[in-house]
């Protein structure tokens, strides 16, 4: 866990680059940090290994203040990718990668392993390129062995200074696509530097938007869109990127709730609902206890299976349940794989109908191909 | 050409004497540099970490290089007597300069994601020097040996002035003896070692050059 409180950073000039920064980075996630250039972002990145001092306010780095920690072993606990990659032009990319590994003099063996490791990682076979020098490889290449010479001695936390804003358009992409990838693996709590809106929107968990040595806003990508704290904020997400969230947002999630729907008691005998189920040519209904409220669901498979028993032995727990107050957008972020039938219900748990997924993709696809005809 | 022919008779009927001064020539150029290297890499080093002393450390070794040879060697003869010693001492302190330069230059010219690549990856001020700034130094370290090894070799020739050996001491006895032969065998072969010296000293700075391309 990371934790700045009130931190001030005044440099010998009297230039104040950071005013009362109060910023959580959350455990596990993708933090990035984002403002137009001057705004304090790097100044930030750099406080947590030391690499900057700040004047007053305190850092915490797993509830530790880090002004009393020894730099050098602090650094040696996060990783550093930085923006010009930064490689070791006299070493091969083997002794590149056990940079840290080696300072904490690991054993050979296990170095080796562990390069050979990361390599296959970010899929650069080890045998062709452990003995190369830096120059012989692509800059995609390149950033590749940076980060995982960030990642070599396993710390919990990675900073990342501008890690693709040198790389071209395409190898920026699939960087940012092979990290997102990376972190469902490793879960490392990544602190990110850009000043890339579309970066920022594509990989943040968490976005810290600066200006002025100030923190402006932090929150979800979502949070930000939707509700930008000033206009400072709308302007740098820019209107396009505004609109295209607004229009998922404008959707109204009661547009997709069906409402004539098989309820079945919790009580009755199986033989009552698979006559219900088949009358009504449904494969599933939801189940409700006396009160209305929602108790589970029953497929029209598993009561034909059990027809002698009562009905309490065949409810299942639906895989996905939604509330009526959701946003389109939370549930899209829900929706993952297929389920079977989706119980839409109100705040006091109440069952209020069954959600049409099939409706709901098809707006969005009408979305998408009006935006398609927009370019 | 009889002039030619003339010399050349001279050179192989004394091929013994030339050679035996050519390899005191290259002894003593060989220890002045090296010597040069022992003092010189780490002024380089402590002029380019630290700051205050970089101006008094340059200024010190180029005045070094500015004095007039003969004059640095007579005054060095004061000191230190007569002969191979004296001008060994002389050619380290004229080989200061580009070694010492060409270190600090080489230090400071680092890339400065390099530098912060190592910091922030833990690395203690000495442990970036030995692991990253000096290997990233050594195609500048080349080039400065290379240019004191050319330097050196053309002032070692004045050496017999203060009672050492090597090939001037053939040409400045054809200066005595006015004999133009006599200051050809010696000045030729002066010559060719120079020559080979900056060839293969410079193959060895292209080759290290080669690998630090970023």
């Amino acid at each position: 866990m990371i934790e700045l409180k009130n931190v001030n950073k005044i440099y010998n000039d009297g230039f104040q680059a950071l005013t009362k920064v109060n910023v959580e980075f959350q455990e596990g996630k993708i933090n990035v940090l984002i403002g137009p250039s001057g705004c304090g972002k790097t100044t930030t990145m750099k406080l947590l290994n030391r690499l900057v001092d700040y004047t007053d306010g305190e850092v915490y780095f797993n509830g530790k203040k880090i002004k009393e920690m020894n730099p050098i072993e602090l650094r040696r606990q996060m990783g550093f990718v930085i923006q010009n990659i930064g490689l070791f032009p006299h070493m091969t990319i083997f002794n590149n990668v056990a940079t840290v590994p080696k300072l904490l003099k690991w054993d050979k063996d296990r170095i080796k392993k562990r390069v050979i490791e990361l390599l296959e990682m970010v899929n650069l076979d080890p045998n062709t390129y452990m003995n190369r020098y830096p120059s012989e490889l692509s800059g995609g290449q390149q950033q590749r062995i940076g980060v995982i010479r960030a990642l070599a001695a396993e710390p919990s936390t990675i900073l990342m200074d501008e890690p693709f804003s040198a790389l071209d358009p395409i190898s920026r992409e699939q960087l940012q696509d092979e990290l997102l990838r990376l972190q469902t693996e490793i879960n490392k709590t990544i602190i990110f530097v850009t000043h890339d809106m579309d970066e920022a929107l594509k990989i943040a968990d968490n976005i810290v938007l600066m200006k002025d040595g100030k923190v402006v806003q932090q929150g979800s990508p979502d949070s930000l869109l939707s509700n930008p704290a000033n206009d400072f904020v709308k302007e740098f997400i820019g209107e396009k990127r505004l609109n295209s969230n607004n229009q998922l947002n404008d959707l109204s999630l009661a547009n997709y709730i069906n409402k004539d729907i098989l309820l079945v008691q919790s009580d009755i005998r199986i033989e009552k609902a698979t006559s219900s189920l088949i009358e009504r040519k449904v494969s599933s209904a939801v189940v409700i206890n006396e009160d209305e409220t929602y108790n589970g669901i029953v497929s029209l498979y598993d009561a034909i299976e059990n027809n002698s028993s009562e009905i309490n032995s065949i409810i299942k727990k639906a895989s996905l349940i939604i509330y009526e107050n959701d946003k389109v957008s939370t549930v899209l972020e829900k929706i993952e794989g297929i389920h079977d039938i989706v119980p839409v219900l109100s705040k006091e748990d109440i069952v209020v109908g069954l959600l049409s997924v099939d409706k709901l993709f098809a707006t969005l696809h009408h979305l998408t191909e009006y935006k398609r005809g927009e370019i | 050409m009889e002039f030619i022919m003339e010399l050349g008779q001279y050179m192989i009927a004394n091929y013994q004497e030339l050679l035996n001064l050519a390899w005191e020539h290259i002894l003593m150029v060989a220890y002045g540099i090296g010597l040069a290297l022992l003092i010189g890499v780490p002024l380089g080093v402590i002029a380019a970490k630290v700051n205050w002393l970089a101006p008094i450390i340059l200024s010190l070794v180029n005045i070094l290089q500015l004095i007039p040879s003969l004059a640095m060697l007579a005054l060095l003869m004061l000191y230190f007597g007569f002969g191979f010693k004296t001008v060994v001492i002389g050619l380290l302190f004229y080989s200061l300069l580009p070694i010492v330069r060409n270190t600090y230059v080489g230090i400071k010219e680092v890339d400065e994601s390099i530098i912060e690549a190592g910091v922030g990856n833990g690395m203690t001020p000495l442990q970036l020097l030995y692991k990253i700034q000096f290997p990233l130094s050594i195609p500048f370290l080349m080039a400065g040996i290379r240019l004191a090894a050319v330097i050196a070799i053309s002032v070692a020739t004045i050496g017999p002035y203060i009672g050492a050996g090597g090939l001037g001491k053939e040409i400045i006895s054809g200066i005595s003896l006015q004999s133009d032969v006599k200051i050809y065998a010696g000045a030729i072969p002066a010559t060719i070692i120079a020559i080979l010296a900056d060839f293969i000293l410079g193959k060895v700075e292209q080759k290290s050059k080669k690998r630090m391309a970023a």
